[in-house]
């Protein structure tokens, strides 16, 4: 720039930064320069390694010395807000930082609350550097990786040395030297950067040059659980790539251990969601609204291995509008053929039971907790199998669909399976029996055994139960007459 | 059965832990490892060091002491009836693991959760064993989250707020009666109550340091609760009118909020639809215009729409202003903070802006555009000096015009 003229030259000052992050000198020279009344615009400052603007280049030859406030100078302002936000926006990596800082300052004189105002666009050019620096010293705090490349020996006194590579965007390192100090204060560790490294022995903290990435050796075993935890904690049926990106952006990956999965993690996420769409008709369907469309329904349904088996799906049976529900565990060999629900052995003895209490059996529906018939086959027999709780969980999707079309006052469960299809936890037989239980659409639960365990008792034992399955029904029948009324 | 390595048994009970929401590690006592002879700081704000392609920050070891359980909870993956794999780590190996972490800054600390084995105080015993062995043995000054179990008895969940910063009480679901169908082993006057002496204890104790300088301190960073969302038929006025009842009872920090998400080896007995993530998002929303931005719980509810939920396709606070628009258009230049707070698209940090801002200018509509994420939001519901709404807010096709485009929203959360 030498069309520029001589005598503006002469008026320019050039101020030689020691540091990139040194507040305290720029804040020095920038007081002495305020109190001489040197205008932001006939300043240059130029960093280490910097080439400053263009007219700071040109006046490199002839170097103004700064000039000195005298003594009876005015003391320079500065608002709080000011000076904390300064002393980190000039961390940032933005030659223009200097200048900027200085022009606000210097603005800061004649109005003195400037930074409030937010709108002003050296105001919000400070803020921006001042959020950047910020943002940059949080993710160092967040991604800085140490490994453990040497360690530990008692004889010798020597801790374990853990160290760490990271790039960061400004000039952060040295003020967060102190961060990692209070927080591993006892661990000997290293940062090494390409614009410095940091050193703590447990002690004392020293500096060192620039370092390159090949100066941290990997191979830290520890890394395999790490990677093992972060698939881990990843819940696939929730993607949110975007939200992952935003805040930890790629530019930092290739330090991370864990950040090689996410490739494979995302590829895997999108192919089981997909697969669960495709399976869509089996995983999201709506509750039927009929009886018929139940029965059709369960006829499909290999939910649970149950389904699997070779066998045929029973619906329950009796009015839609019945005000009792009887509920047992499945259908049985008779039944699974049959189709209906209660035509074997424990029907019959059922039968004979309602009837001795009176109730009318073609007035109740009838169904069961499980669909299906489970069985173990031996030889040409197929030998009953009580459902598991998963199975019985599973299948409760039905027994609630049916109780929501026909809406009983009173729901008779017979058996452990029935119990808990109602309820969804097993509960003792003898310790609920007899007494209602209230469900949450508001009818009633009344629990028994089912009639065949009565059958495969004997004696005595089958006497004392009958007598408690009697009094069990004799009991509904009277709850339903005064549900009735 | 095969002799699990570290590795498989941190994948599964990891795997296990991940469906509680919260990762926070913010907000507790300050202090750090210096004059110490174990490792750990912690200075306010929480760290994520790392997010997970879900979005969701990994700030703490997040796992499970074991994931035996002897509850049958239908939502929960880890229930009795559950064919998913077991495992179980002795405390040492959880400590062992969160120091490894701790000092490579994999972590801020460890959240600490657990099935229910032999018996509810056993199992509470164990997770203070573990937070115990971290503070006292290895002087460990990291965040520790414990979850407490509300069936185990006062006095080890006491124990565990000594030595945790957070301690958390799950209420699982928003109504009693989803509690009672898919919690049959839980018991919603049980789970108050455990939060109610929870919260008895931090008062007393942070008391207690106010006039002693040594007394213990007990949870600094506050209790929290987590209940799902889409298992049972509560309605978002349900949630939200539950979260602030919590909220005002026990002083809680934090409600969150976890999308129901079909679990491997789900139970029948929950609803084959899950519920939109973007649901989540809408409460978490309301949430926050409870905490920061003054609405009362009442008028959160006034945004909802007729079967009683949130809308999804716009956020809450733009729902009630579309409701109320007669509160429109806002002054910049001289209306109140609450009344800013009110915009759609002001944000805490803008309102802030505008109000240092205008003592000195009186604000364009540039000026707002400088200050704000979005002025095309703005606009319509308020008054510069140089711009007026003259007849925007009473346009019947205002909130098409103001949704975002829904492709966008339901991407993967279809």
């Amino acid at each position: 720039m030498s069309t520029l003229p001589q005598t503006r030259l002469a008026s320019h000052y050039v101020v030689n930064l020691p540091e990139p992050d040194d507040f305290d000198f720029w804040r020095e020279a920038a007081r002495a320069l305020v109190q001489c009344g040197v205008a932001p615009e006939h300043i240059a400052w130029v960093e280490p390694g910097g080439s400053g603007d263009l007219f700071a280049a040109a006046a490199a030859p002839g170097e103004q010395p700064l000039p000195l406030p005298t003594a009876d100078a005015r003391p320079v302002r500065a608002s709080k807000r000011f000076v904390s936000l300064a002393r980190n926006a000039i961390l940032h990596s933005d030659p223009e930082r200097f200048g900027l800082l200085y022009r606000l300052l210097w603005r800061l004189q004649a109005t003195p609350r400037i930074m409030e105002d937010k709108a002003d666009p050296d105001v919000r050019r400070a803020e921006e550097l001042d959020k950047a620096v910020r943002r940059d010293s949080h993710k160092m705090h967040a991604f800085v990786r140490f490994r453990l490349v040497e360690a530990g020996d008692e004889e010798s006194e020597t801790r374990e040395h853990y160290v760490a590579w990271f790039e960061p965007e400004h000039h952060i390192l040295r003020a967060n030297a102190g961060f990692f100090m209070r927080r591993f204060a006892n661990m000997r560790w290293s940062i090494l950067t390409p614009r410095g490294s940091l050193h703590w022995d447990g002690a004392t903290m020293s500096e060192g040059p620039p370092a390159q990435r090949s100066d941290a050796p990997g191979g830290d075993p520890m890394e395999e659980l790490w990677r093992g935890y972060y698939a881990s904690i990843f819940n696939p049926a929730r993607l949110k790539v975007g939200a992952m990106l935003k805040e930890m952006p790629r530019k930092y990956w290739k330090d991370m251990p864990e950040a090689a999965l996410i490739p494979g993690l995302v590829a895997g996420a999108q192919k089981r969601e997909s697969a669960m769409v495709e399976k869509g008709a089996l995983e999201f369907e709506e509750r039927p609204d009929t009886l018929a469309a139940i029965d059709k329904a369960i006829r499909a349904c290999r939910k649970c291995p149950i389904g699997q088996l070779d066998n045929h799906a029973v619906m329950g049976e009796g009015p839609q509008d019945a005000a009792l529900m009887i509920v047992g565990e499945q259908p049985g060999d008779q039944e699974d053929q049959a189709g209906r629900p209660f035509v074997g052995p424990a029907g019959q003895l059922l039968d004979a039971h309602l009837e001795k209490a009176g109730i009318d059996r073609r007035a109740a529906y009838v169904t069961n907790a499980v669909k299906h018939f489970k069985y173990v086959q031996r030889g040409k027999r197929r030998l009953h199998q009580n459902p598991g709780a998963k199975e019985i969980d599973t299948c409760r999707w039905w027994i609630e669909s049916e109780r929501a079309i026909v809406g009983p006052k009173l729901v008779l469960a017979m058996g452990a399976s029935a119990a808990r299809s109602l309820l969804g936890k097993t509960v003792s037989i003898s310790r609920v029996r007899g007494a209602p239980i209230a469900l949450e659409d508001g009818s009633e639960l009344w629990v028994t055994a089912h009639p065949s365990y009565l059958l495969r008792l004997e004696g005595a034992a089958r006497e004392e139960q009958t007598r408690l399955f009697d009094a069990d029904l004799a009991a509904v029948r009277e709850r339903l007459a005064e549900l009735a009324g | 059965m095969a002799v699990l390595t570290t590795l498989q048994k941190l994948e599964i009970l990891a795997d296990a832990a991940k469906y509680d929401a919260s990762c926070a590690s913010s907000g507790t006592a300050r202090r750090n490892s210096l004059g110490g002879k174990g490792l750990g700081s912690t200075e306010g704000m929480g760290i994520c060091h790392a997010y997970a392609p879900d979005g969701r920050c990994i700030s703490l070891l997040k796992i499970l002491l074991t994931n035996h359980c002897v509850f049958d909870c239908h939502y929960c993956v880890n229930r009795k009836s559950s064919n998913v794999a077991r495992a179980r780590f002795s405390p040492q190996e959880v400590v062992d693991l969160t120091l490894a972490f701790y000092r490579r800054n994999y972590i801020e600390g460890l959240f600490l959760s657990s099935g229910i084995v032999k018996s509810s105080n056993h199992t509470m015993e164990q997770l203070v064993e573990v937070a115990r062995i971290l503070r006292e043995e290895h002087d460990f000054r990291g965040y520790i989250h414990l979850k407490a179990i509300p069936e185990a008895d006062a006095e080890i969940v006491h124990q565990a707020g000594l030595y945790a910063d957070r301690v958390s009480i799950n209420v699982e679901l928003p109504t009693d009666s989803g509690l009672t169908r898919l919690a049959p082993d839980k018991d919603a006057r049980q789970i108050e109550g455990a939060m109610g002496r929870v919260k008895n204890d931090i008062t007393e104790l942070k008391d207690a340091h106010k006039r002693f300088k040594h007394a213990p301190r007990f949870a600094p960073a506050g209790q929290s609760t987590q209940m799902i969302v889409g298992a049972d038929a509560a309605t978002d006025v349900d949630i939200v009118g539950k979260a602030s009842r919590l909220y005002d009872s026990f002083g809680l920090r934090r409600v969150y909020y976890s999308a129901f998400s079909p679990i491997p080896d789900a139970s029948a007995v929950l609803p084959l639809k899950r519920p939109p993530l973007i649901r989540e998002h809408r409460l978490y929303q309301s949430d926050w215009l409870m905490r920061f931005y003054g609405y009362k719980p009442a008028e959160v509810m006034q945004a909802t729409e007729a079967d009683g939920n949130l809308p999804l396709d716009i956020d809450p606070k733009l729902a009630w202003a579309l409701k109320f628009r007669e509160a429109f258009p806002v002054d910049v230049n001289r209306a109140s903070k609450e009344q800013l707070l009110r915009v759609p698209g002001l944000g805490v940090t803008a309102v802030g802006r505008i109000l240092a801002s205008r003592r000195h200018r009186a604000l364009r509509l540039d000026d707002v555009a400088l200050l704000t994420q979005s002025v095309t939001k703005v606009r319509p519901f308020i008054c510069t000096v140089d711009w007026r709404p003259i007849t925007l807010t009473d346009r019947a096709d205002l909130r098409s015009l103001l949704a975002p485009k829904t492709e966008q929203l339901e991407l993967f959360a279809a």
